[in-house]
């Protein structure tokens, strides 16, 4: 059954206000699409969970989209300060949850395998788990010794951007492979966007690269240039230049506010936003072939 | 006047601190640059590892970011950021990892969350990140970073981090599987633990002073008596990072 809508409808039926909303992708596949599709929609009150925010919930929490930012590395990855984010944190506007990445990571492993809790060794570091209750430290009932805790972690909405997905939803990635798979499985609904929709019959050409059922996801939304300025491996480029750009952009509330009306409102789609980029970006971000050896599963 | 710069100067140092063989867990920036030249000079088969699921990459441009393509394309395995820190980091498969912050203490504890008041920061960092279970599960840790009294204050403003603790036997005492903050290299020198597991001064870099350490380290810095000064760094060496690594200077470029 097909699954496919727009984009724009996806957010209007599974993003509610005050969800709890997990973009998912470590650097990778991020989805910059559904992000601007949440500002134009307006959605508000929403807890936004990333273990790298990004630029994607910088110009989201800038929209004021956002109540609370539950986080393991709020950098621009590369560059410094997620400023944003950081002034808002550092003004007391934000509410703000933190863990490692291996304990951000570990939350969304209990809640994508149904667990209490997932156990991880002592780091002995202490100040973040005084911080934050949601570690917790219990005896290990086999050998003694201590073992810290965090309880699942339950998005309302997953959003994951795949190089390929077919109608229903059933969506391989290659790359960094991030925390696509456990978001999905631990969120209540899923939104997929995709560079490509593919007939069932490539997906089951490759099932080991599938990463996600089709059963689990809601929505399946044809987006190609979804992840810039993230990148998408084997479709185009991280760009990193704007990724600088945004370091200046977001130290100024003016500069910050006219990128949004420039390019988040007073854009419709995708397509568009591709568009403007113009064809000088489009080629900085256009790369060269590196297919992988085909692998030959036999007939049985 | 050195013909080379501070940063230059710091990732020298830092590539010889790496074996053949080790298994690395790299940061972006200096990190990365140390290790590709300790590939390319004594250590051909260390294998370098990312927090973004990446094992042995062999990027054939400078990343930016962590999670940049081109450490995928060629490598050796990808996996999700769960096994990555589980099955690598935490069953004990790295050897190295190399730590980033805003502030190291005496005993090595990092901060890269705060300063100020957790609450009501007065400056917000990015936040540990890897660095949590790195300095408590690499079996060597290393930190590259300007000698300056703000980064090694007398009391850390959060402990992101796990050094020595208050010492070798408080950490010790915990069975961290990792050894810990094995060497801190800065742009004077380096700083290595003692028995107590203090850091304190082993070498100094050419032209570079006891005094100068001691003006710019926030603790009673305390030298080693077999303090040494360390090979300037090799045309060899200065040639594979200028030519090859960073030819356009992005990370290099800095006063000499």
């Amino acid at each position: 059954m097909s699954k496919v809508i727009s984009l724009e409808e996806a957010v209007r039926q599974q993003v509610r206000d005050g969800d709890l909303v997990y973009a998912a992708g470590f650097t990778h596949l991020i989805p910059f699409a559904a992000g601007h599709e949440i500002i134009r929609q307006k959605k508000r009150y929403l807890t936004l969970a990333r273990a790298t925010p990004d630029l994607i919930y910088d110009q989201m929490v800038a929209a004021g989209c956002a109540r609370k930012v539950i986080f393991s590395y709020m950098g621009n990855p590369g560059v410094g300060s997620l400023r944003i984010v950081r002034a808002e944190i550092e003004a007391g506007r934000l509410e703000w949850e933190e863990y490692s990445h291996f304990g951000m990571i570990s939350r969304l492993q209990a809640g994508a395998t149904g667990l209490p809790f997932m156990p991880m060794n002592p780091t002995a570091a202490g100040d973040l788990e005084k911080t934050n209750s949601n570690y917790q430290v219990v005896k290990d009932p086999y050998h003694g010794g201590d073992v810290v805790v965090v309880p699942p972690l339950k998005p309302d909405v997953a959003i994951v951007h795949v190089q390929r997905a077919d109608a229903d939803g059933n969506a391989q990635i290659w790359g960094i492979i991030g925390e696509q798979k456990e978001a999905a499985f631990a969120a209540d609904r899923v939104i997929l966007t995709a560079e490509e929709i593919v007939d069932e019959s490539i997906i089951r050409s490759d099932p080991n690269r599938t990463l996600i059922p089709g059963f689990i996801v809601k929505a399946v939304c044809l987006v190609p240039h979804c992840a810039h300025p993230s990148y998408t491996q084997g479709y185009y480029d991280r760009d990193n230049d704007f990724y600088l750009k945004w370091d200046e952009i977001s130290s100024d509330r003016q500069a910050t506010l006219s990128y949004l009306d420039e390019w988040v409102y007073g854009i419709k789609d995708r397509d568009e936003y591709w568009q403007k980029l113009g064809s000088e970006t489009h080629k900085r971000l256009k790369i060269d072939s590196r297919p992988s050896d085909t692998v030959d599963y036999g007939k049985y | 006047m050195a013909d080379y710069t501070s940063p230059e100067l710091l990732t020298i140092n830092a590539a010889r601190l790496l074996r053949d063989g080790d298994r690395v867990f790299v940061g972006v920036g200096l990190p990365n640059l140390a290790c590709n030249l300790a590939r390319r000079t004594h250590a051909p088969n260390l294998l370098m590892i990312y927090e973004a699921g990446v094992i042995g990459a062999q990027p054939a441009r400078l990343p930016l970011s962590i999670g940049d393509p081109t450490l995928v394309s060629g490598a050796l395995a990808v996996c999700s950021m769960y096994d990555i820190f589980a099955f690598y980091l935490q069953r004990g498969n790295v050897d190295v990892g190399f730590m980033g912050g805003a502030q190291i203490d005496r005993f090595g504890n990092i901060n890269a969350t705060v300063i100020g008041d957790y609450d009501h920061p007065k400056v917000r960092l990015p936040g540990s990140g890897g660095s949590m279970e790195i300095a408590a599960w690499a079996n060597r840790c290393y930190l590259l970073t300007p000698h300056s009294r703000r980064r090694f204050p007398e009391k850390l403003d959060f402990r992101t981090s796990a050094g020595f603790l208050g010492g070798r036997a408080e950490r010790e005492a915990t069975n961290l599987r990792g050894g810990g903050m094995l060497a801190v290299v800065t742009d004077l020198g380096m700083l290595e633990p003692d028995d107590n597991g203090e850091l304190v001064l082993t070498a100094l870099h050419p032209g570079a002073t006891v005094e100068q350490a001691r003006e710019n380290t926030g603790w009673q810095l305390k030298v080693a008596d077999s303090l040494r000064t360390t090979q300037p760094p090799s045309a060899e060496e200065l040639r594979i990072l200028r030519e090859d690594l960073d030819p356009q200077g992005i990370y290099l470029k800095g006063s000499a």
